[in-house]
């Protein structure tokens, strides 16, 4: 394609109109950003942005609606971590039993490594108590590698109660029906 | 030897490179920060010492301008590790950065910031081939550019000595062919006298605007700034002639460049714009007061920071020359501009005198 190029005037050629526009646009954003306040800066830590709804962060433990640990130490999130970020350590056969009914185990130890974190989702996908989610926390900081590796109350804490998915009272209901199911011979 | 005026001429040399240095640090910041205004961003306002939140209102407020921030950026100018790549040639890539600083602050020196304090006037040597001198000296400051492109053994700092090289040249020769009408309308290369002459007929700009025109657009030639600032066009050179450099001698071409900025922030004021004069309240008489001596400095100092602001302003407003054109625009327009500026200047002032 060819463009035919308009010929300049005389007056376009000397530059002054297009230098002249310049200080004029330059001398509005100026005026607009200093006097204004209007400025497209983000001042992050002081400003932060609206975390979409479905935004996958860091990953943490959740309780259920009682404040009860959902996980039970299956570890199906320790073999699927891809980074293998993830270490449990079951409580054992004499360990300490679950603290909910419908569950056998919980962890005794439960450590994600964040700094090996990828925040794939893997573990949230595969876990079958749904007692693993990645939420909205994205940026993690700390002193020293050690202090980013979060261990099973910190992860409980940050989690904190996640009482959108109650799978086993869903369970119960359903059970107690079959019980009262009017099957009468 | 007359030891009074070396004390003397040491204390003012002294006082000036060190304000110098200090307001080329500000100029850096103020070219961060109105860049910043310019484009709708914020700008640095975050670098503070621990003390500045303790301090009511104004702590913060400064921490906002960003006015710790040349501190912090001098301190890691002189912190970081200086590196030296292989293959460099080190006699001449260490010389460099000081061929390319020491022109830019010898340029102050023929400069009048101020007409007199007490009996000292305040210039550091009031030469009578002022002029002369500057265009001798600020030439001088290519060969660190140069030496630093070739020195360095690397192609971008290579191709943007070149360019600074063929820039420089073309652009001192219509630069010093400006100046000329306003030496034959004053009839003295002494920058002193050009003043006093502005102070009893008005500033210059008025009588040659042409050769203001010329200078002004030279002298954005002259300090490698846009659109002229080929020798380190950032998107097509890396960093220009100083790719290779790091730490404080990265540090000494950044002094180099905007000492030279203020330099000829300073030439422009002397020659056009009436020096330290202003035509009321009696400042265009050499001071009687020491007073009137501190203010005619600040009158000094306030059209040279006008003019640095255009500077940094001018950098938004043009996109950069191409190299042809830069060319074009150096020899076959302000050459012959220059030339008949001189040719109608000389034939008004002797159609007068006739």
């Amino acid at each position: 394609m060819i463009v035919n190029r308009k010929s300049l005037t005389f007056w376009e050629r000397l530059y002054l109109p297009a230098i002249a526009g310049g200080f004029k646009v330059t001398a509005r954003h100026l005026t607009r950003s200093l006097f204004g306040g209007k400025t497209v800066t983000m001042e992050y830590p002081e400003q932060k942005w609206a975390v979409p709804p479905d935004y996958r962060g860091a990953p943490y433990l959740v309780r259920d609606q009682d404040g009860k640990t959902k996980c039970v130490s299956c570890q199906l999130c320790e073999f699927v971590c891809p980074p293998k970020a993830i270490t449990i350590t079951p409580p054992g056969p004499a360990g300490q039993m679950a603290d909910r009914p419908n569950a056998e185990k919980m962890p005794r130890e439960f450590e994600i490594n964040m700094l090996r974190c990828i925040y794939c989702g893997l573990c949230q996908e595969v876990c079958p108590e749904e007692a693993i989610f990645l939420l909205k926390d994205y940026s993690l900081t700390g002193t020293s590698r050690q202090e980013l590796i979060y261990n099973r109350e910190k992860l409980l804490a940050l989690g904190g109660i996640h009482g959108g998915v109650q799978k086993w009272k869903h369970k119960l209901e359903e059970a107690k029906e079959q019980e009262s199911f009017p099957v009468k011979v | 030897m007359n030891w009074n005026f070396v004390i003397l001429s040491i204390v003012k040399i002294a006082i000036v490179v060190g304000v110098l240095e200090g307001m080329v640090a500000y100029a850096v910041l103020a070219e961060r920060k109105v860049s910043a205004w310019i484009q709708d961003r914020v700008g640095p306002n975050r670098a503070a010492p621990r003390f500045a939140k303790y301090i009511p209102v104004v702590g913060p407020a400064l921490t906002r301008l960003g006015f710790f921030q040349p501190l912090a950026d001098g301190l890691k100018f002189l912190l970081k590790e200086d590196f030296t790549p292989a293959g460099v040639r080190k006699a001449y890539f260490w010389l460099a950065p000081a061929i390319a600083v020491i022109p830019s602050m010898l340029v102050i020196a023929v400069i009048p910031f101020g007409s007199q304090l007490g009996q000292q006037k305040m210039v550091i040597a009031d030469l009578n081939v002022g002029i002369l001198y500057t265009f001798g000296i600020v030439s001088l400051g290519v060969y660190g550019i140069v030496l630093a492109g070739y020195a360095a053994n690397s192609k971008y700092p290579f191709l943007g000595g070149i360019r600074s090289s063929a820039q420089m040249i073309s652009y001192e020769i219509s630069m010093g062919m400006s100046v000329i009408p306003v030496l034959l309308i004053v009839g003295s290369l002494n920058l002193s006298q050009i003043i006093g002459w502005q102070a009893q007929h008005g500033w210059m700009v008025l009588y040659a605007p042409v050769s203001f025109a010329i200078f002004l657009i030279a002298s954005f030639a002259e300090t490698n700034r846009l659109p002229f600032d080929l020798p380190e066009a950032e998107t097509e050179l890396v960093g220009g002639y100083h790719t290779e450099y790091s730490s404080m001698k990265f540090a000494l071409f950044f002094l180099g460049e905007y000492s030279n900025m203020i330099a000829s922030a300073g030439m422009m004021v002397t020659l056009f714009f009436g020096g330290w004069t202003l035509p009321f309240w009696g400042l265009d008489q050499p001071a009687g007061s020491l007073g009137m001596g501190l203010l005619q400095i600040v009158v000094f100092l306030v059209k040279m920071l006008l003019f640095v602001l255009l500077f940094i302003w001018v950098r938004w407003i043009f996109p950069r020359f191409r190299y042809d054109q830069l060319m074009d625009l150096g020899w076959r327009r302000f050459i012959p501009l220059a030339l008949l500026n001189i040719l109608v200047t000389a034939v008004v002032l002797w159609a007068r005198v006739e």
